[in-house]
């Protein structure tokens, strides 16, 4: 390592040299705002929560039951038009232990984002949701959950119908 | 390697200014659905890669590329998302076939701009950020712009502006997929609102929802499949600096560049007399004077003159837009391209309908995309 690394050469920036405007910069921001039209099978999906049920399609060819629900197969490319409601229990097929949150603060307890194979739907077909009421030192990929639900005046057709899901008692 | 491409299967979903029954994907699908019966293709086994087009801030989603093998049947097949207009990623799809590693080829475009809910501002977003955006001016105002020195230079009349808007939405009302038909007089068009001067709000095109999808393939295959395929003769797209301060108002040399290597490979210098009709850009009503000068149509100051006197028209020398254009059918963003592209392909099938021209044999189809870019692309199609 030569000298000049070692010291650091050069000017230094601080905050109070952009706040007394000697560093040039411009700063802007978007106003971009969206609407996304859910469709018929992610409309579907959506309703479907509002009632407190979770819906999957079946490929009549296939016979893949996926949630949430399509409208066309991805693997054999068929109109998928029978939708059959799934239970609110599964099996956790992934999960891991977030220490920080979205906005990158430090967390003590961890959140527990986890994908839940939905009973009923075929192997490998499931929803990316949370769990909590667990302690995170005992999760584990097979655990079986079961969704906690909002009260029916509270939901409104949207994925966090399902508050989270949690471990159900293996018996 | 040298086999020729040809468009063998088309589809589309739209176009509409709103489209709340469908998500974005079940409008592919259903356009996929019907180009790949029109090819007589299985997806699944058949088509070898795709190519769609989009841009992320039109979605609203970052990456978004990695949301449309589903739809189209590609899954585990060879994706990719072009930026650009939907006459781009034609010629992806047409250079792809070209490599001969691949026989079938699908290509996409669509537009959700209704979804789009501060679009002018998304618009306003494609601005230099440091030079341009913090003056804060009306996104249209770079058409103004354009439009003033282009009637300066070529002594073009905003009348003449006015009855392409004319043509283009009354020739929209022969044309089902059109949702913006309209027969107006040259004095509603002008006497409309002002968007930003001499551009006036009528000269400017609405939006619509949408999707179309094109199957691609090579000769020895299209053959097999499809007993009207249509054949890409040449395709060229040029992009200019994209600097406001320094650009060259009055013409448009990318168009002019992009027609030059799409006319050398299709074997001709100049396309009067060759081309029959043409579909080309008329996102505002200037562009489709200015694109048809650029093209070598005409001579600068020419366009006006030939469409007040009625060789644009559906029964004139050159028809332009028969089907209503950007005007008649709306703007479809980044798939305005392969709009266009659909209208040259249904009119050499014959299958345009009410708005079919006679004897047509070679079409144009050319595309800008859009304010503030300098770029656009230009396709030669024959049957």
């Amino acid at each position: 390592m030569t000298e000049n690394i070692r010291s650091f050469p050069g000017t230094p920036l601080s905050e109070q040299d952009f706040e007394e405007g000697k560093i040039l910069f411009n700063y802007d921001e978007l106003n971009g705002k969206f609407s996304w039209d859910t469709g018929i099978a992610i409309g579907s999906y959506l309703a479907g929560l509002k009632n407190g049920v979770i819906l999957g399609s079946r490929c009549s060819t296939c016979r893949k039951t996926v949630v949430p629900p399509r409208t066309v197969c991805e693997w054999c490319f068929r109109p998928m038009q029978e939708y059959v409601p799934l239970h609110d229990t599964g099996t956790v097929n992934t999960f891991s232990l977030c220490y920080v949150t979205w906005d990158m603060k430090r967390l003590t307890d961890p959140q527990i984002p986890a994908v839940i194979e939905i009973d009923g739907a075929s192997p490998l077909h499931g929803i990316m949701h949370l769990l909590k009421e667990v302690d995170p030192q005992k999760v584990h990929i097979g655990m079986r959950v079961k969704a906690v639900w909002k009260s029916a005046e509270e939901r409104t057709g949207a994925i966090t119908d399902i508050q989270y899901f949690k471990p159900v008692k293996e018996v | 390697m040298n086999e020729r491409v040809a468009i063998v299967g088309i589809g589309w979903s739209g176009y509409r200014s709103k489209s709340a029954d469908l998500s974005y994907k079940e409008l592919i699908y259903e356009s996929a659905v019907k180009a790949y019966a029109d090819a007589g293709v299985d997806p699944r086994k058949d088509i070898q890669s795709f190519v769609t087009v989009a841009e992320d801030f039109h979605e609203g989603t970052s990456i978004f590329d990695e949301y449309t093998p589903d739809q189209l049947g590609a899954a585990l097949k060879p994706v990719h998302t072009i930026t650009g207009d939907g006459l781009h990623g034609l010629a992806t799809a047409y250079m792809l076939v070209k490599t001969g590693q691949f026989d079938i080829v699908a290509v996409e475009g669509h537009s959700k701009a209704s979804n789009i809910l501060t679009l002018p501002e998304v618009t306003a977003y494609a601005q230099d950020p440091i030079l341009n955006r913090p003056l804060r001016f009306n996104t249209h105002f770079v058409a103004g712009l354009e439009m003033n020195r282009f009637l300066f230079e070529t002594g073009t009349t905003q009348e003449q502006c006015a009855a392409v808007v004319q043509k283009n939405r009354r020739n929209a009302l022969n044309n089902p997929k059109a949702p913006y038909g309209a027969d107006l007089t040259l004095e509603d068009i002008l006497s409309g609102p002002v968007l930003s001067w001499p551009l006036g709000k009528r000269d400017s095109a609405e939006h619509s929802d949408g999707a179309i999808v094109m199957v691609l393939a090579s000769e020895s295959t299209a053959r097999h499949l499809n007993d009207k395929p249509i054949w890409i003769l040449g395709m060229g797209w040029c992009n200019d600096s994209p600097s406001l301060e320094s650009r060259e108002w009055g013409e448009l040399p990318y168009i002019q560049k992009a027609a030059q290597i799409a006319y050398r490979q299709a074997g001709f210098r100049n396309p009067q007399g060759i081309i029959d009709f043409a579909e080309i850009d008329d996102t505002y009503s200037y562009k489709e004077l200015q694109s048809l000068e650029a093209l070598g149509f005409c001579l600068p100051g020419e366009a006006g003159i030939l469409t007040e006197d009625g060789a644009t028209e559906v029964d004139g020398e050159l028809p332009v837009n028969a089907s209503g254009g950007s005007l008649g059918m709306g703007h479809m963003i980044d798939a305005t391209g392969l709009a266009r592209a659909l209208e040259v392909v249904l009119q050499l099938r014959g299958e345009a309908g009410l708005y079919q021209l006679e004897d047509v044999n070679v079409g144009l189809a050319q595309s800008w995309r859009g304010i503030p870019t300098t770029s656009g692309a230009v396709a030669v199609l024959a049957n």
